[in-house]
């Protein structure tokens, strides 16, 4: 058996015994269909384009939002984790603001932007703040000692040193921060659509799930995922050319 | 038995010039606990010390001390009389961990090229000094290469060249070699010492190894532990070029290595 081949196994099993139980049975549900019934109506959707339309809204404000985030998240990460006094100041108000829940900002956003893209975008960006934040500064925190003595020992400037010492010694941390921040987004986008804004895939699948197209529903459930898993395909393989072979070997320590 | 040939006293040759480094009655408290005591040590230019003792001695806290790291707690350490407030890009220091003072994420080109960029050496002239600095330290052809794809006696070598970039008056050397394999070890021994014959560079090294102490050094000076202190000092007279099998079979050199090994035994106890 091929080494690809056995992870496949269990996956593949359940889907083929899921189908015989469903025709076994002659399944009627509003919330299962059999597999044969998940893929025809996926193929459906595919060649409909109103998925695509869907995807686009989704993977839109997922991105901007992720962007926006993750780039206040960074700036305040580094700021904290270079200045313990910026730090100490800001320690009380963080910890009282990132509890929130971002789902629970839905009612403000709504109020203050309205339907559309731009509520989405704020709350995938308030959800994607804090990991990149709360890491980004751990990495900065996490910098081999050694490393910053040999910046003193050469003398560098203060500028130098967090240009050429803390950044590049972070950054591994720093994008790993980023994928996870990434896959919150477009959790985040979708909670959003599902639970009120009515664009993108969330969106899809609640009217699926209002006709009773359960076959429907969980076709858009699948494209989902698989829309976060190359999400997360496409950063790693990002991660692996942006650091080469150093950064590589840094991952691998 | 005393030998002629082992001086307590301080050597002839640092005395009669004066101190580059020198330690005048350093002491140094870390956590409430005394790590120095009322330490005095000259270390003349161009000679190469090395500083033994049991662990815990405060042996690479002395090193510290002398690269600025620390400010002592009482005395002070001076530098061409001058005293040492922070460390000075002339006095560079050799690392045990090679592989986390080394920067991961620069070619060994570029961490070399790091202690040039903040000596202000423009960008043009940086190749060929860079390429000499490599073409010394045995590593030609591999300027290319990360630190990660470096064997550790490569990664030492990459180290001790970023050092010499500084163009150093004093290398503060911290038990470079302690762990690396002893084929590597030995011919890094003789490489560091043609380096510092042709640079006429202060070496102050730090090591555990008696033998290495003992075949590398003009002086080897013992710290005893809790707090640390000078406990001996040897002036070693062996003809250099040393060679790594007949300077280590002669009865100096053995009468030497028993007298240390006594002192550590006895410190130890």
């Amino acid at each position: 058996m091929p080494h690809w081949l056995k992870p496949l196994v269990l996956p593949v099993a359940l889907i083929v015994l899921f189908e015989a139980w469903a025709r076994a049975t002659d399944l009627q549900s509003d919330s299962l269909a059999p597999p044969s019934a998940i893929g025809r109506a996926l193929i459906e959707a595919l060649g409909s384009g109103e998925l695509w339309i869907a995807t686009r809204d989704t993977l839109a404000s997922t991105l901007a939002g992720l962007l926006i985030g993750s780039a206040i998240g960074l700036m305040l990460g580094i700021a904290l984790g270079l200045s313990s006094g910026f730090n100490r100041l800001m320690d009380v108000t963080i910890e009282a603001i990132r509890p929130i829940p971002s789902i629970a900002l839905l009612p403000i956003a709504l109020i203050a932007f309205g339907f559309g893209y731009r509520m989405e975008i704020v709350i995938v960006a308030f959800a994607c703040i804090w990991p990149m934040l709360i890491l980004s500064r751990a990495a900065i925190g996490g910098i081999e000692p050694r490393l910053l003595e040999v910046a003193r020992l050469l003398r560098l400037t203060s500028a130098d040193r967090v240009r050429k010492i803390v950044i590049p010694a972070a950054l591994p941390r720093i994008f790993v921060a980023f994928r996870l921040a990434a896959g919150i987004a477009l959790i985040v986008a979708v909670t959003c659509e599902i639970a009120i804004n009515p664009i993108g895939l969330g969106a899809s699948i609640m009217a699926a799930q209002q006709a009773l197209r359960a076959d429907l529903m969980l076709a858009y459930l699948i494209w989902i995922g698989a829309i976060g898993f190359a999400l997360n395909a496409g950063l790693l393989l990002a991660q692996n050319s942006l650091f080469g072979r150093a950064a590589l070997a840094e991952i691998a320590r | 038995m005393t030998l002629p040939s082992i001086t307590p006293l301080r050597p002839a040759v640092a005395s009669a010039r004066k101190p580059q480094i020198a330690f005048d009655r350093v002491s140094l408290d870390l956590g409430g606990k005394t790590i120095l005591d009322t330490v005095n040590l000259d270390v003349a230019p161009g000679e190469f010390l090395c500083i033994i003792g049991a662990s815990g001695c405060g042996k690479t806290t002395a090193l510290r001390l002398a690269a600025g790291l620390y400010q002592p707690t009482s005395g002070r350490v001076t530098f061409d009389g001058v005293a040492m407030t922070a460390p000075r890009r002339d006095i560079a220091i050799v690392f045990q961990d090679y592989g986390k003072a080394l920067l991961p994420w620069r070619t060994a080109i570029g961490n070399v090229s790091l202690a040039l960029e903040t000596a202000g050496v423009p960008k043009p002239q940086r190749a060929d000094r860079i390429e000499e600095l490599l073409v010394k330290v045995g590593l030609p052809f591999h300027g290319d290469k990360y630190p990660a794809e470096m064997s550790g006696g490569m990664q030492q070598r990459l180290q001790i060249a970023r050092c010499l970039a500084q163009e150093p008056k004093v290398l503060l050397m911290d038990e470079p070699f302690g762990a690396l394999d002893a084929m590597t070890r030995q011919s890094l021994q003789d490489e560091v010492l043609e380096l510092v014959r042709a640079s006429g560079v202060t070496v102050i090294f730090v090591t555990h190894d008696l033998e290495e102490a003992i075949y590398l050094g003009d002086r080897v000076i013992g710290l005893l532990p809790h707090p640390g202190r000078v406990g001996i000092q040897c002036a070693i007279d062996l003809a250099r070029p040393r060679d790594q099998l007949t300077t280590r079979e002669q009865p100096q050199f053995l009468a030497l290595r028993r007298q240390l090994f006594d002192f550590i035994k006895a410190s130890e106890a």
